[in-house]
């Protein structure tokens, strides 16, 4: 190849790349430009504060919003000590022998499993076996078996980036393994541990196919008042407001401020667990 | 304290046993009303006056189809901005777009499936001179996107994981940077590169809502991209709800379950067989 070619190859080549990357970030502003330029005309107090009216034409999405963080509530209280619980015996107790790592692989796989099928797993364990009913509280336990990997993942990964020294400085000391893990261990791996968190609850929120048949329905005037009450998710309101209505295109504004407000909500813990995480790069540097 | 951790470990096998445990007894509820051989045939219609069917290739067939469709749009793109970030961009740059390529990953399905409604689906309509949007291209349109910042990220990791002393070699042996990329750092990520295809590939198979949202959910054979297609997914999300408890039909749910179950565990081992086995040989 001459040089002259080689210099057009190569331009032609690094200008293919750009060009893949700008389409993908043009389908991504496109996205997000629709959502608020369409949805942010319908946001208000009232919009945010208020139940839907007249068949879901008029009012706001306040049951929705409600019920989202709810389940997300019951999402964390489940699956964050149980998470973190599994991550430390991971990372501090564990062996390294078969049985770990069939731990490891089962980990893994549950993280690709299909969102589907936790709603199928969900219908049947908690709906059905434990007798819990369509509920809040069968839709939180299935989001958060749906979180667990995720949480595990992520905290063992913060626990691994506690230096070794620490635990050997307090072992040195004469604290027993756990009293080392309580103290030394587990305060300097809180923010990864937060960060993991944050974005694991932040999927869980957005996920409409694990709480499809556990108890999520499409109209209440009241955010759940007991753990066994049925409730009303912005994702579901969102697939129910934009897909199932009698009235579609009259409720697309309230569809499109359902978005955002979910957009919004979504952007919000992933730009908190940013903030987590590169304040507490920073400090490692120092 | 021990102890307690301990059992919590182990929590997550009991979980994988657990789902598969249901999964497998339910589908064998479903085979005792059912033959096994009705399955394999291309119409689904459990809940016909007359005779009930349960063929599952069509569905099958669907979701293979928007998928692979998928990856054909979100591969290449992928690999490009995997690329760009890793080799061609300052780091001030790849810091900016990375997370923006983040959000798409955070974006519930839900949204995206909106945004096919009212925008991707227009568009198609328009574009095909379509009565309407709601079809097999639509659905891999937003699959490709939603896989690729699953594709991005992990081969973006690979190339990244690529010895700085093999561009150097390359250089001094006289290749400007495309040359370096075509022949050493892709071929050197090679196997990474290809488990976050397959991963990509798992990723849009086993999505729920965008397809339901989109595909037009109906239960024909598809002749063209531009035909409605119902996904083994979409199936039970539409049909779960309406099924009455204990009949054949519910538990032929549990079959496609099944199958999804598998051909997800399928895809996780394939990608980690692909990124162990293969790694720097070149």
């Amino acid at each position: 190849m001459s040089i002259a070619n080689k210099k057009i190859t190569q331009f032609l080549g690094i200008q293919s790349l750009v060009l893949c990357t700008v389409i993908v970030l043009a389908f991504i502003f496109m996205v997000l430009f629709d959502i608020f330029w369409k949805g942010v005309g319908v946001l208000s107090w009232d919009f945010i504060f208020n139940i839907p009216r007249k068949g879901m034409t008029e009012g706001g999405i306040y049951p929705a919003l409600a019920g989202t963080v709810m389940v997300t509530i019951i999402t964390a209280v489940f699956s964050i000590p149980v998470g973190v619980a599994s991550a430390i015996y991971l990372n501090e107790y564990a062996k390294e022998n078969m049985l770990t790592k069939a731990l490891r692989a089962s980990i893994r796989n549950l993280a690709g499993v299909p969102s589907i099928i936790y709603g199928l797993f969900g219908v049947a364990l908690f709906v059905e076996a434990l007798m819990l009913g369509s509920s809040v509280v069968s839709s939180g336990l299935t989001l958060g078996l749906m979180t667990l990997p995720y949480i595990i993942t992520s905290t063992e990964e913060a626990l691994r980036n506690v230096p070794h020294s620490h635990r050997e400085g307090a072992l040195a000391l004469g604290a027993t393994k756990w009293e080392t893990i309580k103290s030394v261990v587990l305060p300097s791996a809180i923010p990864g541990i937060t960060t993991g968190s944050i974005l694991g609850l932040s999927r869980a929120a957005g996920e409409t196919a694990p709480i499809l048949f556990t108890g999520v329905t499409f109209y209440l005037r009241f955010p759940p008042d007991t753990l066994n009450s049925e409730f009303m998710a912005l994702p579901y309101h969102l697939y129910i407001l934009s897909t199932q209505h009698h009235a579609i295109e009259q409720v697309r504004p309230i569809a499109y401020g359902t978005a955002l407000v979910l957009l919004i909500l979504i952007i919000l813990l992933n730009v908190i667990a940013f903030i987590i995480r590169k304040r507490y790069t920073k400090e490692l540097v120092k | 304290m021990r102890g307690i951790l301990t059992l919590l470990g182990y929590f997550t096998i009991v979980i994988l046993v657990g789902i598969l445990y249901l999964l497998l007894s339910n589908t064998l509820k479903a085979f005792v009303n059912i033959p096994f051989s009705s399955f394999f045939n291309f119409h689904w219609n459990p809940s016909a006056h007359g005779e009930a069917s349960y063929g599952i290739l069509q569905l099958l067939w669907s979701s293979v189809l928007v998928t692979v469709v998928a990856m054909v749009i979100a591969i290449p793109l992928g690999i490009g901005v995997a690329v760009f970030l890793s080799e061609v961009a300052p780091e001030k740059l790849r810091s900016i777009i990375k997370p923006i390529v983040e959000i798409l990953a955070g974006v519930p399905s839900v949204t995206i499936g909106f945004i096919g409604i009212v925008l991707i689906g227009p568009f198609i309509a328009e574009t095909f001179g379509l009565s309407n949007g709601f079809n097999a291209l639509n659905g891999a349109v937003l699959l490709a996107f939603m896989s690729l910042p699953t594709i991005v990220s992990v081969s973006e990791d690979a190339l990244r994981s690529v010895p700085k002393s093999f561009r150097e070699a390359s250089y001094a042996l006289g290749a400007n940077k495309w040359l370096t990329i075509l022949k050493v750092i892709l071929p050197a990520a090679g196997s990474g590169i290809i488990a976050a295809c397959i991963l990509g590939f798992g990723r849009a198979i086993g999505e729920t809502m965008t397809v339901l949202m989109v595909t037009g959910n109906a239960t024909a054979m598809p002749d063209s991209l531009f035909d409605p297609v119902r996904t083994l997914t979409a199936t039970i999300a539409i049909e779960l709800g309406e099924v009455p408890f204990d009949t054949p039909h519910y538990y032929a749910l549990f079959v496609l379950g099944l199958l999804l179950f598998i051909i997800s565990l399928l895809i996780n081992f394939l990608s980690e067989w692909v990124a162990s086995k293969f790694r720097y040989k070149i």
